[in-house]
C-alpha cells in the first residue's frame, strides 16, 4: 500500500522560504508566549492555552498541510524544528504541538484521499482544530499494535468504547484519533484509526493528573465512548500506517522536543558559568570543565536526533523500507537513546549550576527541565521498546 | 517437491504462529494476520523458517507482506533457495 495520496495533502518538500518564515514565527511564540507562561503551566498542571492559541493564530496547527488544503506547505523537517524551538521554552507546549502534528501528518499521508478526511483536513486548517491521540489502552501492556476495544455496528452507524490509561490534552481537544480493532470479531492486531469530533464522543476522566513533569499536557486516563458514521474510519489498516508514519513521526517529534529541553537546560548551565566567570575575571570557573562534558552529551543527542530525522526524510516516500525490521529498529533506537540522553543532560546541567540550578526561583533554574525530561523514558516505557527490539534483532541482518 | 515445502511451512506456522485456529482451516492464500498471527509471533515464524530451510532472510524481505500468506512465504523461500543454489 503506497503512502502517496490521490490528492496532494502535503508539499513534498516545503520551500526554504516558507519553512524559514514558519520557524521564525514559532521561535517568536516560543520566546514571547510559551516562555512567559511555562512556570505557571507547570505549577498549576494547566493546559498551555496562551501558546496553543498563539500557534493557532499563525496557522501552525495545519502548517504541514498543502496550501490546497488550507495549510502552509511546510516540510516535515520544519515541523520537527518547531518542536525543538518550543521545547526550549515550554515542554508542555511542545508536547501538545508534537502530539497534534503526529495525527496531522499521519492523516495527510494515509487518509487524505478519502472524501471525509480530505474535507476534515480542510476544516482543521480553517478552524485550527486540535486533535488528540487515543492509542494506549488498558489491558494491552503498552502494546500500541494491539487493541481490546473494537468498532461495533449500531443502528445508526458505528461505535466504540475504549479505556485509555492516558490521553494527552484529551479534555482540550476538538477531535480524537483512536486506534481500535476493526470489528468485534477482529484479532487484536487488526486495527483501524477512527476520527471523532467533540460532539460525537464522551470522555470520562479516570483518576487525577498530578505528575512530576510535563504537567501542562493534562493527560489523565479516560474512558472514551464514541458514535460515528463509517466514513470516519481510516481505510488503510493501522498495521501499515504505524510503521510508515505514526511510530517514526512520534519518535522524531518527541526526540526533537526533548532536544529542545536539553538545549535549554544546557543554556542555563552555560549562563551560570558565564556569570561566575564574570565575577572572577582571569580564572576559568571549575564548573566550566563540567560544562564541557555536558556539551559533549548535548552534541551526542543533537547528532542522533538530526540523523533520525534525516533517515526518515530520505525514506519519506519509501514505504517498502519503512516497513522493514531495520526501519523499526532505527526509529525505536532513536526514541530510547534520546529519552535517556535528555535526562542525563538535564541532570548534568543541574550539576553545573548547583544550588542555583536546584532553586526554582533562580534565573538558572533547571528543575522543570529535569522533571519534564523524565517523562521521556516513560512514554512509551523503554523496557517495552527494548523487548520489541530484542525480538526484531533475532531476525534483523543489516543494522 | 513443491508440496513438501508448503507442508513444512504449514508445520512451522502451526508450531510458531500462535494461531487460534487449526492450520488446516487456513488456505494457502488466507491472510495469516487476519487469522490472528501477531507481529511478535511472525518474528518466531521467520526464525523457524530460517532454521528449517538453512537460509538467511535478508532485511528487504523481512516485511509484513512477505509473511502475510502461505503462498507469499513459499514464493519468498523459493527465491532465496534459487539464489543460494546459484
Amino acid at each position: 500500500m503506497n503512502i502517496v495520496p490521490a490528492r496532494q495533502a502535503f508539499s513534498r518538500s516545503g520551500s526554504h522560504a516558507c519553512d524559514s518564515i514558519f520557524l521564525e514565527e514559532v521561535r517568536e511564540i516560543a520566546a514571547d508566549v510559551a516562555a512567559k507562561h511555562a512556570t505557571d503551566v507547570d505549577i498549576n498542571a494547566r493546559f498551555p492555552s496562551e501558546s496553543i492559541d498563539a500557534l493557532k493564530r499563525t496557522g501552525a496547527l495545519s502548517a504541514f498541510l498543502s496550501p490546497e488544503l488550507g495549510g502552509r506547505g511546510v516540510s516535515f523537517a520544519a515541523i520537527a524544528d518547531a518542536c525543538r524551538e518550543l521545547g526550549q521554552q515550554c515542554g508542555a507546549t511542545a508536547m501538545v504541538f508534537a502530539m497534534h502534528q503526529i495525527q496531522v501528518v499521519t492523516l495527510a499521508r494515509h487518509a487524505a484521499a478519502q472524501p471525509f478526511f480530505g474535507e476534515y483536513l480542510r476544516r482543521l486548517a480553517a478552524e485550527q482544530r486540535l486533535i488528540a491521540s487515543v492509542t494506549s489502552e488498558v489491558g494491552t501492556g503498552g502494546d500500541m499494535g494491539s487493541s481490546v476495544a473494537s468498532v461495533n455496528p449500531t443502528e445508526s452507524g458505528l461505535s466504540f468504547c475504549k479505556q485509555a490509561p492516558t490521553v494527552s490534552y484529551g479534555g482540550h481537544a476538538d477531535d480524537l484519533l483512536t486506534t481500535v480493532r476493526r470489528a468485534p470479531d477482529a484479532p487484536a492486531g487488526d486495527q483501524v484509526l477512527v476520527l471523532t469530533h467533540r460532539e460525537q464522543h464522551t470522555l470520562e476522566q479516570q483518576g487525577t493528573w498530578d505528575p512530576l513533569g510535563m504537567r501542562g499536557t493534562c493527560s489523565p486516563g479516560f474512558v472514551v465512548s464514541a458514535s460515528f458514521p463509517a466514513e470516519q474510519v481510516v481505510a488503510e489498516p493501522f498495521s501499515t500506517i504505524s510503521p510508515q508514519s505514526m511510530v517514526p513521526v512520534s519518535h522524531i517529534l518527541w526526540a526533537n522536543l526533548w532536544l529542545g529541553i536539553g538545549t535549554a537546560a544546557f543554556e542555563r548551565a552555560r549562563s551560570f558559568v558565564r556569570a561566575a566567570a564574570k565575577r572572577t575575571p582571569g580564572t576559568v570557573p571549575p564548573a566550566a570543565a563540567k560544562l564541557s562534558q555536558l556539551m559533549a552529551e548535548l552534541q551526542l543527542l543533537r547528532g542522533e536526533v538530526r540523523a533520525g530525522l534525516a533517515e526518515y526524510v530520505e525514506h519519506f516516500d519509501d514505504p517498502d523500507w519503512l516497513m522493514t525490521v531495520g526501519a523499526a529498529l532505527r526509529f525505536n533506537n532513536l526514541k530510547i537513546a534520546s529519552s535517556e540522553q535528555v535526562s542525563r543532560i538535564c541532570q548534568g546541567a543541574m550539576a553545573v549550576a548547583g544550588i542555583m540550578g536546584f532553586k526554582n526561583d533562580s534565573p538558572f533554574a533547571v528543575g522543570r527541565h529535569l522533571r519534564d525530561s523524565m517523562s521521556a523514558c516513560l512514554m512509551i516505557a523503554n523496557d517495552r521498546i527494548h523487548a520489541t527490539n530484542a525480538g526484531l534483532l533475532l531476525v534483523a541482518k543489516d543494522i | 517437491m513443491q508440496s513438501s515445502i508448503v507442508a513444512e511451512i504449514r508445520q512451522i506456522l502451526s508450531d510458531h504462529a500462535r494461531l487460534p485456529i487449526d492450520i488446516h482451516a487456513i488456505s494457502d492464500s488466507d491472510d495469516l494476520y487476519d487469522a490472528g498471527m501477531t507481529s511478535h509471533a511472525s518474528v518466531n515464524v521467520m526464525l523457524a523458517l530460517e532454521e528449517a530451510f538453512d537460509l538467511e532472510i535478508p532485511d528487504s524481505m523481512l516485511t509484513r507482506s512477505v509473511f502475510a500468506t502461505i503462498n507469499n512465504i513459499h514464493v519468498a523461500l523459493s527465491q532465496l533457495r534459487q539464489a543460494a543454489a546459484a
